[in-house]
Order: C-alpha cells, then sequence, then structure tokens
C-alpha cells in the first residue's frame, strides 16, 4: 500500500445499529483534525474499501481499528479476526462491541425462534405465499454463493478475539471519542485492557445528585412512561429504575439531563462482575416491605428485569445466554 | 425605716406597709373577714378596726387599710375595739347566722348568741337543726328568708371579696355589685347566668360565709381536674404537687388549666409564696446535650382494661384496676386509706382477677412476672384494711424470688381463697337473691373441676405489664430492635442483657421486659458499669472485619446511606461520598454487596476472597 | 472423568446463626449428604447476588443460602435485605433458565442443627433429580460454534493462498 506515515485507522461495524458511526460524525469540527492526522483504510458507513486490501495488508499494519457491533454471525466473526490480525490496537467501540449491547438480548432465545419470528411469524411481514428463510449457500449457473450464518450466541468483541481497549457507551459520546484518538495517535494509552471512561459512577457527575435523599426506600417501581418525571429530582427517589449508580460516568448526563433516567450503557465500574446483579442488589435491598409477598408485589413494577438491568451488558453477564437453550439449534 | 408600738411592742418595719401586714407579721393576730394577700385592702368588713393614737388624736380605723407611720401606738385587742367587734359579729350573723366562720368568730370573740332579728323584720324561727349546739339559742330562720341573691345560700355579708377576685385577680369580673342600701348585692350582669365565668371556683372557696353557690353563677358542672397520680380517683388544682414522693419535691403548674394562662390574671399563688420560688413566665427549654453513652429505661405502660371489657372495667363502676386500689389503701391516696367502694360502703367480699392482659391469646401473650406478687400483697392489706372475704383467681402462681413463697404460704394462712381458673366475665346479672346487686365472677374452678360464680363487692384486675405506646418512635430514635411483644431488645439474653445491638446504647428496667423492682435496681447498676466501662477505659475494642469505603471510586450515589443499622453510613456532603464511621460499623457487609458500583468493600470478606473461595470450593468434583 | 455425577452446592451461610446452626449439627454428629461447601460470610445480608451466579456459572449445580429468622438477624436487618434482593433473583434466574430448586434461601437459627441436616439432603436430593446444570461445560459446547467456524477460515485461506500469518486460535475471555 502507500508509504503514507500517516497511522492507518480502520472503523469496522458488526451487529449493530449505525449509531456509533453517527456518533463518530457527531465529532462535528474535530473530524477534520482527525481526517487530516489518519489515513482510514475501511469504513463500510463512509467509504469504499474492499476486505480483500485489508486481507493483502500486512499484519498489524492498521495502527487501530474501532469496531463496533456485537459479533452474531459468520461474517462478523471473520471480520473480527481479520481486524485483529491486521490491527496493531483494536478497540471494541460502543457497548455492542464492548458487552454485547442491545442484539445481546438475543441471548433469552434460541436461534430457531429469532428466525421463524423474524421470516415467518412477524405480523408486519408482507412476504406473502410461502414463508421464505435466506438459504446460507445458493448454487445457480455453476456458481456458489453464500450468505453469513447466525450464530446461537451473540458475543462481545473479547469473547471472541482479544481487545486493546474498550470505549463505551450506546453510542460512546464524542468527548469520548475524541479522548481516545487523541490518546492514540498522541501514544499516550493506558494499560491494555482498559475502559477508556472513568472508574466511577454517572451519580458522580450527574445534576440530580443534589437532590436525591440519603433514605430512598421503594415501595413502587414506575416505568418512564408511567408518570410525569420531576426534572430536577433524582429518578430512583421517583421510584424509575435508573442505572446511574451503576453505571460508569463520563457521558455527561446527558439521558438525566434529558429527564429519562439512565439505561446504563457506559457498562459497569471495573470493581464490579456482573452490572445488572450489582443495580439489583442495591435497588432491591433498599424496597422498603420485609414480608415474601408485599415484597413481591413492588417488585412487580419491574416486569422485565433482564432487559431493564442488562439492557447492553447481558452477553458478558455471569451466565451470558439463558442456560437451557440449545448449543447449536437448526 | 418607721418605728411604732402596736400592743406595747416596739416595732420598726422598713417597708411601706399597712398595720394589718406589721402586726402580722410580728405574730400579733388581727382577725379578718374581707382580707387576702392577692387583694388589695378594702375595709368592708371592718373586722379589723384598731385603736389608733397618733399626734395626740386617738381614733379607730380599719388596720388593712391603713399605713404604718412614724409614732403610731396602735392597740389591736383594747376594750372599745372589742365591743365593735362583737357587735359586728352579731350583726353579720344576723345576715349568716349558718357561716361556720361567723360561728368561730362568734366564739373567739365571746358573743354568746345574736340579739337582732333579721333584716326585713321577719321573726326569728329556731327548725331545731342541730347546728345551734354549737352556740346557745342562736335563732334560726328558714332559708326563704335569707336575702335573695344570685349567689348565695346562707347570706353574703358584702364583703366584696368575690368580686375583688374575679375582676382584680383571675381577670374575669363576672360578678359585681349591685343596688344600694338594703337591696345592695353580689351577682352577675342582669342577674343571668354568665356566660364568663369559667368555674374556677376562686369566689367560692374564697368566701367566707359560703354564701356562693358556683352552680347559679354559671349554671354548668365544672371540669374536675383528675389528678393524674390518684388515677383519676380524686381531683387536684392547677398548682399541685404531682405526688408526695415526687424529685424534686416542689409543686408544678398545669398550664392547660392554670387561670393565668388563660386570662392573664391569677397568680394568687405567686402572691402566697413567701420566697418568690413561683415564675409563670418559665418556657419549655429545648437543650442538646452532646453524650457518649444513653442508658435507656423507658419504663413500661400497664395494660388498659378496657381491652377486656368482659372484666367490666368501666362499665360497673366497682370494677378497679390494681393501681387504683394501691391508691385505696395508700395513707395518703384520695380515700385516707379506706378501701371504700365508690358509693362509699366498704366492701364485703372482694375477687382479685390475676392474668389481666397477660399470658392471653387475644391480648398479650407474654407473663407479666409481677402481678402474682403484688396481687398476693394487696390481698393482704385487703384483708388488713378490709376483713372482708378475699378470692384470688390465678392460673399459676408465679412466686420465685426470696421469701416469695413464704409469703403466698402465709396468705393461705390468713384464710384468703385462692381459685385455679382463668376468669370467663364479670357481670352484674343476679341469678339467685345472694348475687343481687353484686358483681358475679364467673370461673372454672379447674381444680374443683365446674364452673362457679362469685358474687363479690368489689373486683380488682391485676392488669400485666406492656411497652410503653411510644416505644417505637423510641427505639428507631437509638437504632434498637426490640422482640415481637415490643419490648426493646438485648444483645444476647445471656450474655448482654444490658446491651443493645448498638455499641453506646444500655438498657435498664421494664422497657426491655416485665421485671420487678429488685431485678430492675440489679440491671441498673449493670447497665450503669457498662455506661461507665466504655466511658473510663478511653478506647473501644473493635472486631477487624468493618466495611470501608474506596473514596476515589464513590460516586456519592447515596444508596448505601439508609441500609446501615448502626447508622455507620454518613453522606459527607463536603465531599459529596459516603463516609463510614468505624467506630460504629459491625461488620455485617451488607452495603458492601449492595453497593452499585463495588466501591464499599470489607475487611476479611473481600469480595475477591470470596470469589477465589467460590473457585476453591468448585476446583474438585 | 466416568464418575457418576454428584451435585455440587455451593453454601453461603451467616455466621451467627447458620453457620453456628452447622456447626451444631457436626457437634451433634448428625449424618447428611456431603454435597455442600461451605462458605461463611458475617451475614446473609453480605451475600452478593454476584457470589450466586459465580458459583453456577464456575460449576455448582445449586446454591443454598442460610440467614438468621426475619425480626433476628444479628445486625438487625442483613437478612431483610438479602430476602428482598433474593425474590428479585429468583425471577431473574427463571428467566435465565435455571430451575428454581437449584437456589434455595433458608433461615436457620443457631440452635436449628436438624434444619440444616433436613434442608441440605432435601435439597441435594431435589437437585439431584434435576441432573447437573454444567454451566461451564455449556459455556464450552456454546463456543464450539466458534471453533468450528475457524476450521473453516483456515481452510479458505489455505485455499486462497493467503500471506497473512498463521491464523490464531479464537481468544476466549472468560467471564
Amino acid at each position: 500500500m502507500s508509504a503514507s506515515s500517516k497511522p492507518k485507522i480502520a472503523l469496522y461495524w458488526c451487529a449493530s445499529c449505525g449509531g456509533c458511526e453517527e456518533t463518530v460524525v457527531d465529532l462535528a469540527e474535530d473530524i477534520l483534525g482527525v481526517v487530516a492526522a489518519v489515513d482510514i483504510v475501511l469504513w463500510p458507513v463512509a467509504m469504499d474499501f474492499k476486505y480483500k486490501s485489508i486481507e493483502a495488508m500486512p499484519d498489524e499494519s492498521i495502527t487501530a481499528t474501532l469496531l463496533n457491533g456485537a459479533i452474531r454471525s459468520t461474517e462478523q466473526e471473520e471480520m473480527a479476526r481479520l481486524l485483529r490480525r491486521k490491527s496493531q490496537f483494536l478497540i471494541a467501540y460502543g457497548s455492542c462491541a464492548v458487552s454485547g449491547g442491545i442484539p445481546g438480548l438475543a441471548n433469552q432465545f434460541p436461534r430457531e425462534q429469532i428466525l421463524k419470528f423474524n421470516y415467518e411469524d412477524a405480523p408486519t411481514l408482507g412476504n406473502g405465499g410461502p414463508k421464505t428463510r435466506p438459504q446460507l449457500k445458493f448454487a445457480e449457473a455453476g456458481r456458489e454463493v453464500s450468505l453469513p450464518e447466525l450464530h446461537n450466541v451473540v458475543r462481545s468483541l473479547d469473547q471472541v478475539v482479544e481487545v486493546d481497549y474498550y470505549v463505551p457507551g450506546c453510542p460512546p459520546t464524542p468527548n469520548l471519542t475524541k479522548a481516545a484518538v487523541t490518546a492514540l495517535l498522541e501514544g499516550k494509552l493506558p494499560p491494555k485492557g482498559s475502559v477508556l471512561a472513568p472508574d466511577i459512577a454517572l451519580c458522580d457527575e450527574c445534576p440530580r445528585k443534589k437532590s436525591k435523599p440519603t433514605n430512598v426506600s421503594f415501595t413502587e417501581f414506575k416505568r418512564p412512561h408511567q408518570l410525569l418525571a420531576d426534572p430536577e429530582l433524582c429518578f430512583l427517589a421517583q421510584g424509575v429504575i435508573c442505572m446511574g449508580p451503576a453505571t460508569r460516568s463520563g457521558c455527561g448526563s446527558q439521558c438525566t439531563t434529558g429527564n429519562m433516567p439512565c439505561t446504563g450503557c457506559f457498562g459497569p465500574t471495573s470493581r464490579v462482575r456482573d452490572q445488572g446483579l450489582k443495580i439489583m442488589s442495591s435497588v432491591c435491598a433498599n424496597v422498603a416491605p420485609k414480608e415474601e409477598g408485599d415484597i413481591d408485589k413492588v417488585l412487580t413494577g419491574i416486569p422485565d428485569p433482564i432487559g431493564t438491568f442488562y439492557r447492553y451488558g447481558l452477553a458478558k453477564s455471569m451466565l451470558r445466554r439463558k442456560v437451557n437453550l440449545p448449543a447449536n439449534g437448526k | 425605716m418607721v418605728k411604732l408600738v402596736i400592743n406595747g411592742k416596739e416595732i420598726t418595719t422598713e417597708k411601706e406597709n399597712t398595720v394589718l401586714e406589721v402586726a402580722r407579721a410580728a405574730g400579733i393576730d388581727i382577725p379578718t373577714l374581707c382580707s387576702h394577700e392577692s387583694l388589695a385592702p378594702y375595709g368592708s368588713c371592718r373586722f379589723c378596726i384598731v385603736e389608733v393614737a397618733q399626734k395626740g388624736r386617738t381614733r379607730m380605723q380599719t388596720s388593712c387599710t391603713l399605713p404604718v407611720a412614724e409614732g403610731m401606738e396602735v392597740k389591736t385587742h383594747s376594750e372599745r375595739v372589742m365591743k365593735i367587734r362583737k357587735i359586728l359579729v352579731e350583726l353579720m350573723l344576723a345576715r349568716c347566722p349558718e357561716s361556720e366562720v361567723l360561728r368561730d368568730m362568734a366564739r373567739e370573740i365571746g358573743v354568746p348568741h345574736c340579739r337582732f332579728e333579721r333584716v326585713r323584720g321577719q321573726k326569728s324561727l329556731c327548725h331545731t337543726c342541730q347546728a345551734c349546739t354549737l352556740v346557745e339559742q342562736m335563732p334560726m330562720h328558714a332559708p326563704d328568708t335569707v336575702p335573695a341573691t344570685i349567689v348565695g345560700r346562707s347570706g353574703c355579708i358584702l364583703c366584696g371579696m368575690c368580686v375583688r377576685l374575679c375582676d382584680d385577680v383571675m381577670k374575669i369580673g363576672a360578678l359585681g355589685f349591685e343596688g344600694r342600701g338594703l337591696r345592695r348585692r353580689v351577682t352577675t350582669p342582669f342577674r343571668e347566668p354568665s356566660e364568663f365565668c369559667i368555674t374556677c371556683g376562686a369566689c367560692s372557696s374564697i368566701c367566707p360565709t359560703g354564701a356562693i353557690e358556683l352552680l347559679r353563677v354559671r349554671p354548668q358542672e365544672p371540669l374536675p381536674i383528675p389528678a393524674e397520680f390518684e388515677l383519676g380517683l380524686a381531683n387536684r388544682k392547677p398548682i399541685h404537687l404531682p405526688f408526695p414522693q415526687a424529685v424534686p419535691r416542689v409543686p408544678v403548674i398545669d398550664p392547660a388549666t392554670c387561670v393565668n394562662f388563660m386570662t392573664g390574671g391569677c397568680k394568687v399563688c405567686e402572691d402566697n409564696c413567701q420566697v418568690q420560688a413561683i415564675d409563670h413566665t418559665q418556657q419549655d427549654k429545648i437543650q442538646e446535650i452532646d453524650v457518649g453513652s444513653v442508658i435507656v429505661a423507658t419504663g413500661f405502660k400497664t395494660f388498659d382494661p378496657k381491652r377486656t371489657p368482659y372484666y367490666g372495667y368501666g362499665v360497673f363502676p366497682n370494677v378497679y384496676t390494681a393501681l387504683e386500689v394501691e391508691r385505696l389503701v395508700n395513707a395518703s391516696g384520695p380515700t385516707g386509706g379506706e378501701v371504700i367502694l365508690r358509693d362509699g360502703r366498704a366492701p364485703k367480699s372482694i375477687g382479685i382477677i390475676h392474668c389481666v392482659g397477660s399470658r392471653d391469646n387475644k391480648t398479650n401473650r407474654w407473663c407479666s412476672r409481677v402481678c402474682c406478687m403484688y396481687s398476693l400483697k394487696l390481698a393482704h392489706l385487703l384483708k388488713e384494711h378490709t376483713e372482708a372475704e378475699l378470692y384470688n383467681f390465678y392460673i399459676d402462681m408465679r412466686t420465685p424470688g426470696k421469701s416469695y413463697d413464704e409469703f403466698y404460704g402465709k396468705l393461705l394462712e390468713e384464710g384468703v381463697q385462692f381459685i385455679r381458673g382463668r376468669v370467663g366475665e364479670v357481670t352484674d346479672w343476679a341469678m339467685t337473691p345472694d348475687e343481687e346487686g353484686k358483681l358475679v365472677i364467673r370461673v372454672e374452678d379447674t381444680l374443683a373441676g365446674f364452673v362457679r360464680r362469685i358474687p363479690v363487692d368489689m373486683v380488682v384486675l391485676s392488669t400485666g405489664l406492656e411497652p410503653q405506646a411510644d416505644a417505637q418512635d423510641v427505639r428507631r430514635l437509638f437504632n434498637m430492635s426490640c422482640g415481637s411483644e415490643g419490648f426493646f431488645l438485648e444483645r444476647h439474653p445471656k450474655l448482654a442483657p444490658v446491651n443493645t445491638f448498638t455499641d453506646g446504647v444500655f438498657l435498664a428496667g421494664c422497657c426491655q421486659g416485665p421485671r420487678d423492682i429488685p431485678d430492675t435496681v440489679a440491671q441498673a447498676g449493670a447497665a450503669a458499669a457498662e455506661a461507665m466501662v466504655l466511658i473510663d477505659r478511653g478506647y473501644i475494642e473493635q472486631e477487624p472485619n468493618t466495611a470501608y469505603i474506596l473514596e476515589e471510586e464513590c460516586s456519592g450515589c447515596k444508596s448505601c446511606i439508609a441500609l446501615c443499622p448502626y447508622t455507620a453510613i454518613a453522606f459527607d456532603e463536603a465531599k459529596q461520598k459516603a463516609v463510614i464511621n468505624e467506630a460504629l460499623c459491625k461488620g455485617c457487609g451488607t452495603c458492601v454487596a449492595s453497593c452499585p458500583s463495588g466501591s464499599i468493600a470489607q475487611r476479611l470478606f473481600e469480595d475477591d476472597e470470596v470469589f477465589s473461595e467460590i473457585k476453591g470450593v468448585l476446583a474438585y468434583e | 472423568m466416568s464418575k457418576e455425577w454428584k451435585p455440587r452446592i455451593v453454601a453461603f451461610f451467616c455466621n451467627w446463626c447458620t453457620y453456628t446452626a452447622a456447626d451444631l449439627a457436626g457437634v451433634s454428629r448428625m449424618k447428611y449428604a456431603a454435597n455442600t461447601r461451605v462458605i461463611r460470610l458475617m451475614c446473609s445480608g453480605r451475600v452478593d447476588p454476584q457470589f450466586v451466579l459465580d458459583a453456577l456459572s464456575r460449576g455448582a449445580d445449586g446454591v443454598l443460602i442460610g440467614g438468621c429468622h426475619p425480626g433476628d438477624c444479628h445486625y438487625v436487618e442483613g437478612n431483610y435485605k438479602m430476602l428482598r434482593r433474593f425474590q428479585m433473583l429468583k425471577r431473574m434466574l427463571k428467566d435465565m433458565g435455571i430451575e428454581d430448586e437449584r437456589v434455595r434461601l433458608e433461615w436457620i437459627s443457631a440452635a436449628e442443627g436438624e434444619k440444616v441436616k433436613r434442608v441440605i439432603n432435601e435439597m441435594v436430593g431435589q437437585v439431584q433429580k434435576l441432573g447437573p446444570l454444567g454451566i461451564p461445560q455449556k459455556f464450552e459446547d456454546w463456543d464450539k460454534e466458534m471453533e468450528h467456524f475457524a476450521e473453516q477460515v483456515a481452510e479458505k485461506d489455505a485455499a486462497a493462498g493467503c500471506v497473512c500469518a498463521a491464523q490464531e486460535k479464537p481468544a476466549l475471555a472468560t467471564a
């Protein structure tokens, strides 16, 4: 390839929504500085490079790859491995890459159920006629084409390849991205394996902390749409689950400032092994009643604990996946 | 400084007193009717007349209105003075022959009978009541010829004390004078029942002749103020000594009923106090005192027998609680130690029911520990005071202390009857002539094996002990636990009976559970010793497994603050983080498990240590 | 390795009540199933749900939590906090496919050595019937789909004559 002295950067998306791509654009003017300083060799959403060109590069010739999205198909796995080989630093960018993200919630269901729903049972399907599933291989006119296969298990990036750094967030905020890229370019990187976000919970920077009482005791839980939330009072004090106490800060409390509770996208602090269990432990310890029946009644206000507590981190939770699902369903 | 002579005695006085005050201060008694410490001198009754010689002139003056002057010579009981006084007594007796005060005066002065006829020229009529045995041939008048006043039964001598008291002192002014001459009388405006009268009773208590009927002033029964210590069996005044053994032994004023708090007036008590010890302007003060240890000795309350309505308390007048009977037998109690029923009769048979509100699934399940002994004591005292037939209805006889069972034996010998059975009900429904007018106790005599009906005059309920009504609030204040009955919980029933789970807070007495006086005193000594150990030693020993905050990592989410039962975690407003007081932390680890960002750790039980243990125990098959 | 499977149960006992009761059971020479591995904590309130799931994900077939009776907690209310967490934990475990009988909370006071014996015997019997949970094995089985794929990629690369360096084994991050 060209003997450019500028460091090479690759951005790739796996099982993602595209939000992490947009957040790079959210750097606004700063993006020009980035673009000027680096050589982007892969960025499917914005640029027209081919896989072959990556495959042809020497190993570790890409300085850094920002890979977003969870790994749940054979193509994504292939690219993750490819980019790992070709990159000096592989950075898991965004909650999906860091911990499986929202796609990780699919680990509650068998693959077959997901395919069936999406290709056969969904009410919005307008295929008409016989229900068709995508074929993995198809031969026509002497050529065989293949499609990636959906894995049974949704994985975070580091459950597939070794990851150097993690930039959390759904999506990571521009300040975090800028800091990560700057650190990369300046060579001032923390120890390998670090999460590039403050290791202290969101409450530290949340403007609602001042109004939070020290004796919050839950007699009921409400979901955000069930009340007109007071824009200044701590959400937990209003009976709304906020993941803030169990989530890293660094995002500027955008959600709580926007009158929505934190949903935990920056992931847990380094001292916690399972974010969902820790927030559950904290919230439930403060539930008011003492009798089983009364406790259960209060807890009905959390109708979907897995979805609430593990919204971004089910793939990295201690169980990773619903345990009675098949290892390899059809 | 004024020098004067009274009855030949030289007296010097500094203050500007009246002759009456100076004479009384010197121990010379001058009789008065219309004078009172709280009232300004009025000079209406004229009893205090003295012979005064001043500057060569002698005259008769009322000593209550006469200020002392240098060189005065006063004779309080000269012949002239006595003659005047005798006539005054006779004149007043003519108006109020039944007045005890006037009769006493008459006797003292030496007036054998009243020579004057009644006002309005009515003939004297004796209606042979016993009263005239005090004074010979005292003519009596029939009540309906008594001068009509709105106040007055036996006759008002128009001393004006009631009017002056009500107006100047009590600041109500419900009474006043009306009319002149023979028609002068004390009455309410337009002689209508007064709506301003506060039924304080000052007028009727100060009236020297007993002429005031309070109901005629205000036709409404005054509300008695029940004495708390006498359990409502007697009344008290707004200013009262709570009970003879009160500490400190000084009277207190009840601001809810004291007239001064109502009208700004009265303060008669202050006027009478020789050492100016009364201060109506005292305010409640809240004091904050920093202490290192607390002994909670908040006591108990007695079971309210209205919760067992089948025993008839509050329904039948002669059903008493044991505490009420304690007051009855007490020599300083409302009846002076006489055990009498509400209608004044002496009871001939008394039933004492044990376990009222104790050992009962319907009310309190526990045994109140002291009731058997006090019931036996009451049985003994009642036997002594009344010679009545005594019955004790018990479930078990609990007499565990020193000489307690021997006392029980003594009672058996005294002839007290013991019936083993929980009383079913107390009723006034008589089924036989014997039971008429009595309270019938229905009980199964389990030793004899049949149900009995025992008629008695008086029923005594041995009420049990309960936690105080505000026990829950008190225990939360000190972060104490309580048992299922509501008594405060000790740290360990055998090894730490006076400690609570919170260091520095100790328990003594019945707040922890029912116990009698010797046990309470012993426990109080133990609690005091424990508290002293803390103070004396200068350091505390602590288990090392305390929790600690990772200060840099703590986000100040405040989720842990309320979790600690020992209030060891506080929120530091300056740092905006949680802080743990190591001295208070007991090392349970609840906060550690609850911290959502893993920012609290526990010594000896770190997360990593436990995870290693888990790994270790699963490392083999 | 073809030994007959025996349930492995990790027990978290609170120091003051349940652990003492287990001691008492021992001192009283009571015989009961030997499948429980006891970890002592000061209070059942210290039981972090992470401990429970860590035990399960490392191969425990069941987890038993023992604490003081409600109202009797040595630390006043730690057991209530455990209870509240436990009620939610049960729901989450159910949603994640773990049978109800595998995680159990019992109130055992210091004098109830007999109850320790009964509860453990009961639980071991129930877990025995359910069979092994075997989560480490499941993790392995799930990740086989990646091994399979890695082989495919190696074949493809060999066919394409790629100058890439030797294919690396996938790095699995452990929980």
